[in-house]
């Protein structure tokens, strides 16, 4: 018979078979670091629940938040969450239509090499450090803000609102020109050879069959909004308080908890009461996202 | 007889076919604007801090140490507390994306396994980094006992940036041509050995790519850091390279920026600015050389 069949050494074969090994558990650490975060947040927060104090109810609908109160203590986060609606509102009315319009133009309008520079841009935005974009809210945007309205306090809801336009502007441009590329070009070529202009291909055609990767655009753009924690808590001014106009000052759930959770002591109800908070908005942005994940699914499915 | 409609009158410009390129014009200039709308503002961004900062930029305000309760001197504690920082989370999160990365792209099918790790992924990416430094606190600090400490904030960056390098990482290898894996099956390698010999050297430099832009994100985090590990003040000795233990608690330049910018009163006004230009200055700078090596690498590139 031949020569036998020549046979890897033992050793490299074990070796390969740990790495493969090592491969894998790094390869589901994504889901157990998931899982860590909400099990180490909600094992914080959960003992509150059977607090004699607390209420789940105040909680999530009472505008009354007291926690230091020496004989009133109030944990209600209601005017907290309107104040994150609020602000979230604002960025979103503003870095929308920006957003979108910039995508469309990136992707349909310009030249190669203006949408090279463009999309640099893009992306330099999006690296600046969310404590420098709360330092921007805080000195120049304040600024602009008192003397364009006349208003006494500059770090308001307008502010806060700016800022995380600006913000989630990077997030909406980047996805939505994804979503706006993802469109085959025979429909644009199908569009043209109708003797349709640039801009009704864009607006009947590539809309319309883009609009669930912009619908994850915006709804990414909202997570980022929703989850920014240090430029609202610089820009926003800090009052715990239901809003009336876009000049008064809010505080949001997330500048709530990096604004108190150092002066909370370890274990009280306090400390607690921000541990829950931060599973709310584990849960808001679990939704954000994952809805987000599914709009874009549903692109790609047709 | 009725005289045809010479042909080139036919195809002159109607008023609905003027009104329509009309439309066609704004609808670019207003998009346009839109974009621009996103340039002036980091442009104005960085001149203004630029500006306001220029009195106490320089080599001095780097090298020297916050005095005077933060008011005078520089910020070195803060600049070499952020470079522990990144650079323990990076020797952290760095091989655990890189072989996740690698997981994702060379040996999960599709499966509902596969489609669990993205979603956990994607909401790695996409919880509040106040819920990250929330975590920290209660996984490191009091939980393994890390204690308040560099490690706790690393552990806690860590884990925040690992999705950069995910992505980035998967990016980069799955812009490996297939061919090359199948040649490599063909005479017999095994996966890994694709992998090592094959997949990693065609993708190393994209891999860097996203190697730096979680240096960038992880340098500019102040929320994560705030809570676990880093301090208002902590004194070291002007130009101490290696001042801090892994036990210890150090400053970070964005918290530091944090601290000069809203809890000192009357500190001098260049100093918050210099300090946001040097945070800024460095993000940017690492972020741009990024930019760079991929374009490079695109222009390099054989297949």
């Amino acid at each position: 018979m031949g020569a036998p069949r020549p046979q890897r050494p033992k050793a490299s074969i074990a070796i390969e078979r740990i790495i493969e090994f090592v491969i894998r558990l790094s390869g589901v650490s994504a889901v157990f670091f998931v899982a860590a975060i909400f099990f180490f947040i909600f094992r914080e927060a959960v003992p509150v629940l059977w607090d004699p104090d607390f209420d789940f109810a105040e909680f999530l609908f009472s505008k009354e938040w007291y926690p230091t109160s020496v004989n009133n203590v109030r944990y209600g986060t209601f005017a907290l969450t309107i104040g994150t609606l609020s602000v979230t509102g604002v960025a979103i009315v503003l870095a929308v239509p920006f957003g979108l319009g910039a995508a469309i133009f990136i992707s349909e309008f310009c030249s190669p090499k203006i949408k090279e520079t463009l999309k640099i841009v893009i992306e330099l935005l999006a690296a600046i450090p969310s404590v420098v974009w709360g330092f921007i809210g805080l000195t120049v945007m304040s600024k602009l803000i008192v003397s364009v309205t006349g208003t006494a306090v500059g770090v308001n809801l307008l502010n806060g609102g700016f800022i995380l336009a600006l913000m989630s502007v990077p997030v909406i441009v980047s996805i939505g020109e994804d979503a706006l590329k993802a469109v085959p070009d025979s429909y644009r070529e199908a569009a043209l050879a109708l003797g349709a202009t640039r801009w009704e291909t864009v607006f009947r055609v590539l809309l319309p069959a883009a609009k669930n990767g912009l619908l994850a655009a915006v709804l990414l753009g909202v997570g980022r909004a929703v989850g920014e924690t240090m430029a609202v808590l610089m820009a926003t001014g800090h009052a715990v308080q239901i809003p009336h106009g876009l000049l008064d000052s809010v505080r949001t759930l997330t500048a709530n908890v990096a604004a108190e959770l150092g002066e909370a002591p370890a274990g009280s109800s306090h400390y607690r009461v921000l541990f829950l908070t931060g599973v709310l908005l584990f849960a808001i942005t679990l939704v954000v996202n994952v809805a987000a994940d599914l709009a874009v699914r549903g692109i790609r499915r047709k | 007889m009725e005289s045809v409609t010479p042909p080139s009158e036919r195809f002159t410009r109607t008023h609905q076919v003027a009104r329509r390129e009309r439309a066609q014009t704004v609808a670019k200039w207003v998009f346009g604007a839109m974009s621009l709308a996103m340039v002036l503002p980091l442009v104005a961004i960085i001149v203004y801090l630029l500006y306001k900062a220029w009195p106490s930029l320089g080599w001095e305000f780097l090298a020297d140490i916050p005095r005077k309760g933060m008011r005078e001197g520089g910020i070195w504690s803060a600049f070499v507390g952020t470079l522990y920082l990144v650079g323990l989370s990076l020797a952290i999160s760095a091989p655990i994306g890189v072989l996740a990365a690698i997981y994702l792209n060379e040996y999960a099918r599709e499966s509902w396994l596969n489609r669990l790790i993205n979603m956990a992924v994607i909401n790695l990416a996409g919880v509040p980094s106040i819920v990250h430094a929330l975590f920290g606190l209660g996984a490191f600090v009091y939980g393994a006992r890390f204690g308040f400490s560099i490690l706790s904030a690393s552990l806690t960056l860590a884990i925040m940036t690992l999705p950069v390098i995910i992505a980035s990482t998967r990016e980069a290898l799955s812009a490996v041509p297939r061919a090359f894996r199948d040649a490599c099956a063909n005479v017999g390698a095994t996966r890994w050995q694709t992998i090592r010999a094959v997949v990693l050297p065609n993708s190393i430099s994209g891999i860097l790519t996203g190697i730096i832009l979680q240096v960038s994100r992880a340098a500019g985090e102040t929320a994560p850091v705030m809570f676990t590990g880093a301090v208002f003040f902590k004194a070291v000795s002007r130009g101490d390279l290696f001042p801090y233990r892994l036990g210890d608690q150090c400053m970070a330049l964005s918290m530091h920026l944090y601290t000069v910018s809203t809890q000192v009163p009357n500190v001098k006004e260049s100093i918050p600015y210099a300090t946001a230009v040097v945070l800024l200055g460095s993000v940017l700078l690492v972020n741009a050389s990024a930019i760079v090596l991929r374009i490079w690498l695109r222009g390099r590139k054989k297949w």
